[in-house]
């Protein structure tokens, strides 16, 4: 996961986000990429052409409910977004970010970010700065037991930290 | 990752939840909150989040399976290939269970969730952890059964280990007798809408005497939709039932099945109450399973296609609902109506019986087992404008693969009287007092 600040602006989206609206079943078999050119497409056909490197996705209650397709994640980072940020989320999505990499915040006042808003996260620290609004918001930290993941940038960075740890002891 | 201490004193008894934590942490006692590390006693995977992902990164680390006795490997979401990118997908899982040596692999027999049972390899007490969001299904048989993404799934097939934060269980008690056309799915609709889709991080345990009186496909149907209810796992402990038939499926009960039992005095989240001699059949309207309502909400509703299938709703029981119905009738015109039983060997079973041939004659056209349409992957899928009544357990935007269609969900008694008569219709009316879910 990226531990440093992050800036970029904020793509808003509403409650029940779910992972066929982000990797639409139908198109799972195409190449990763592919996919994502069409996360979120039957509700906002611009977002995979708009969304830029660093920006955010922002979100209000249960992100990611449904399967537990990873694609769902994936296509997200893949976009370039730099974290999701939401009310709540759906359980498998949560670890699923977690594990690729992808910062995933709780925030209750996620709803007071706007469309278009210029953000600077600190996914670490769990602050939000709404440059736009001149705000600052507060995530739920993420739990200390994941922090080792979150370090080594992501589950599979992890294990293999973990081995050469084992090989070198 | 570490292991929270759980040296607090015992203060209350335990859910089932609680129990089976303990026992695959190695723990005497956990309580909500605790993060644990738990060892895993089985791990299935599909054909879309299993070997296709897993393999670059086993390679990527060097890495084998911790254990391949205790991998699943079930293609189900591809099956049959219609497509060199499906083709390519089995392929790739066949090379896999071969190189690593999983001898239980079930290439294109049915869906994993009923594969598992079906071939005896649930018992009480075990720690399931399965790449699909629906593996709550296990549930219903004792095990702790929880869906993962690939990466988890990968780090599971490399150390047999993963995390869990112990969950706050909410206790679903079901009393009272079915009444005729009324099922276990019904009721899973009305939680959606009542308990809602948010519920993460929750472990949702059924019982009372409505669920003592169940058959396991019923139960089953529970666990399953414990994922639309948002929840970690669905949990029902074992009785006699859930005894017999891992024994008549070749599985080994385990030891001491009677222990995986929720302390009476087990500290609940919430409780909730259910009469099951007063529930209506339920409908869920596009485009969720919250979106839910008694039947008589949506009578009416023209459909163009009615989808009997996915691991919820098309076990043997399921189709002997639909069976009831259609048997010596014919669909409407301008209806049709698809039958994706969940298993090969479920397919057998109708035929042997007839329950096939009341489908059949009814104008049924059977498909292969397998999750197709109701993923959108396979035979059946909707066009622009097209309204779908289906016996599946989502019905997101698109989910049938294709964004302008409608589908609602209902029970397999609901689905097969609305085929009968090519609207939305209560199936009450065309049932005798003797049918009741299987």
């Amino acid at each position: 996961m990226t531990t440093a600040p992050l800036s970029g602006r904020a793509f808003v989206f509403g409650d029940n986000i779910d992972t066929d609206l982000l990797a639409p079943g139908h198109l799972m078999k195409l190449p990763p990429a592919e996919l994502a050119s069409h996360c979120l497409e039957a509700i906002d056909p611009a977002f995979a052409k708009s969304v830029q490197t660093g920006d955010f996705v922002v979100a209000g209650h249960n992100f990611g409910l449904g399967s537990s397709r990873e694609q769902a994640a994936v296509s997200l980072k893949l976009l370039g977004v730099g974290a999701v940020i939401a009310a709540s989320f759906a359980r498998i999505f949560y670890r699923n970010a977690l594990n690729l990499g992808l910062p995933a915040l709780f925030c209750e006042e996620a709803n007071r970010i706007k469309v278009g808003d210029q953000l600077d996260v600190d996914p670490i620290a769990g602050t939000i700065i709404n440059l736009t609004r001149s705000e600052t918001l507060f995530c739920r930290p993420i739990p200390a037991h994941l922090m080792a993941i979150v370090r080594s940038g992501g589950l599979i960075a992890h294990l293999q930290t973990q081995k050469m740890e084992k090989l070198n002891s | 990752m570490t292991v929270a201490p759980t040296a607090s004193p015992i203060t209350s008894g335990q859910t089932l939840a609680q129990k089976l934590l303990a026992r695959a942490a190695g723990q005497a006692y956990v309580k909500p909150g605790d993060i644990i590390t738990v060892e895993v006693d089985l791990a299935m995977a599909h054909d879309s989040s299993g070997p296709r992902r897993w393999k670059p990164q086993l390679e990527k680390l060097g890495a084998k399976p911790w254990d391949p006795s205790k991998i699943v490997i079930v293609s189900d979401h591809y099956v049959p290939a219609v497509d060199g990118e499906s083709a390519a997908i089995l392929q790739v899982t066949r090379a896999f269970v071969k190189d690593y040596q999983i001898g239980k692999f079930f290439d294109m027999q049915g869906i994993c969730h009923t594969i598992m049972p079906e071939n005896g390899l649930l018992r009480p007490g075990l720690f399931v952890a399965g790449g699909d969001s629906h593996t709550p299904h296990a549930g219903a048989f004792g095990c702790y059964a929880a869906g993962f993404g690939a990466t988890d799934m990968i780090g599971i097939v490399v150390t047999g280990k993963t995390w869990t934060i112990v969950p706050q269980t909410i206790r679903i008690d079901i009393e009272g007798t079915f009444a005729a056309g009324t099922t276990a799915k019904d009721i899973m609709l009305l939680l959606c809408r009542d308990l809602g889709m948010d519920n993460a991080f929750k472990a949702i345990e059924y019982g009372g005497s409505g669920v003592a009186a169940m058959s396991m496909a019923e139960r089953m149907v529970l666990c399953n939709m414990a994922a639309e209810l948002g929840g970690e796992t669905g949990l029902i402990a074992p009785d006699q039932t859930t005894l017999n038939h891992i024994v008549a499926h070749g599985g080994d009960i385990g030891q001491g099945p009677q222990h995986w039992q929720p302390d009476p005095d087990a500290v609940y989240e919430k409780r909730i109450r259910i009469d099951a001699s007063n529930l209506s059949p339920y409908v869920a309207a596009p485009h969720s399973p919250a979106n839910s309502a008694p039947v008589e909400a949506h009578s009416g509703v023209k459909i163009d296609q009615a989808y009997i299938g996915a691991c919820v709703g098309a076990k043997i029981e399921d189709l002997r609902m639909a069976a009831t119905i259609l048997r010596g009738q014919k669909i409407a015109n301008g209806t049709r109506l698809l039958v994706a039983p969940s298993s090969s060997k479920t397919t057998a079973q109708a035929a042997g019986e007839g329950t096939l041939s009341a489908l059949l004659d009814a104008g049924a056209i059977l498909l292969p087992s397998g999750c197709g349409a109701c993923a959108g992957m396979g035979a059946g899928i909707l066009a622009d404008g097209e309204v779908c009544i289906s016996t599946t357990n989502r019905n997101f935007k698109g989910r049938m693969g294709n964004e302008g269609s409608s589908v609602y969900l209902a029970s397999p008694f609901t689905v097969a009287a609305s085929a009968l008569m090519g609207r939305i219709t209560d199936p009450r009316p065309y049932m005798s007092d003797r049918q009741v879910a299987a």
